[in-house]
């Protein structure tokens, strides 16, 4: 059965790891609002969608 | 492999199941919005189209298919009335699903299902031919582009996401034979027409 010849080193576990890190969520800009929402969601901050289409009323 | 594997079990037991999903869609021709979990959503649906398809054919043996599943004799009265006629030119598609973020306890997502409201639209053949026009000779529409997506972006702030400039480069393309003097004028938000398909 093949079998790794080396252990991993920590330098290149540590560099094998460096794209790893989380780059955040990926958020879009409202049309409506210019408020960050998440891409195709309805707009938590001013409740529209697809610009004309208010769907909820904003929550004072 | 996925066969047989067309539909989501929502884990409940068949019964249980077809009862929740029967609720939801009487909910919704009831209240023509509800709003529920994402996966539920999207399981309803099927059944609402299949509805609203049964309202259209609008027989005595399709009304009580209709009632068969709904749980309301008031909502199949309803449904035969007033929904079914409203889609007549309409061929499927006569639900949408709208995500509205996620639930607090559970995080599940959550999201909106409702009737679509808005007549469909009859310029659609027409749109399409200008966008392939459009592209056909996309070598000097580009360079007209360009200096108007600018505009439209120092609008809306600096830091666009790639996605929401792209929407507008299609925008543009769209728009670019006939209104070219009213895309300054007009808000960015206003130029989707409404006969784009929901994402679903
Ligand atoms: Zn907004």
């Amino acid at each position: 059965m093949p079998v790794p010849k080396r252990r991993t080193s920590k330098a290149r576990r540590d560099k094998r790891r460096s794209h790893h890190a989380w780059k955040g969520v990926a958020l879009s800009i409202c049309p409506q609002c210019l408020e960050p929402k998440l891409p195709h969601h309805v707009c938590p901050h001013c409740g529209s969608y697809k610009g004309k289409e208010i769907v909820e009323v904003e929550e004072g | 492999m996925r066969h047989l594997k067309a539909y989501r079990k929502l884990n409940r037991t068949s019964s249980h199941r077809s009862l929740m999903l029967r609720n939801l869609v009487t909910s919704l021709f009831e209240h023509e919005r509800v709003e529920t979990t994402l996966m539920k959503a999207k399981e309803a649906r099927r059944i609402a189209e299949r509805m609203i398809t049964l309202g259209k054919r609008g027989t005595l043996h399709a009304r009580r298919q209709a009632a068969s599943v709904l749980m309301k004799k008031s909502v199949v009265k309803k449904l035969f009335d007033e929904i079914a006629p409203k889609y007549e030119k309409r061929n499927g598609g006569y639900t949408r699903i709208l995500r509205v973020g996620y639930r607090k306890g559970d995080g599940a997502p959550l999201a909106f299902l409702e009737l679509v409201e808005e007549e469909i639209a009859v310029k659609k053949k027409k749109k399409k031919k200008e966008t392939k026009k459009a592209t056909a000779k996309s070598a000097p529409k580009k360079e007209k582009a360009a200096p108007e997506k600018k505009k439209e972006e120092a609008k809306e702030g600096p830091s666009e996401e790639t996605v929401e400039t792209k929407e507008e480069a299609k925008e543009e393309v769209q728009k670019e034979p006939s209104e070219k003097s009213e895309v300054e004028d007009s808000a960015p938000e206003n130029a989707e027409p409404e006969e784009t398909k929901p994402e679903e």
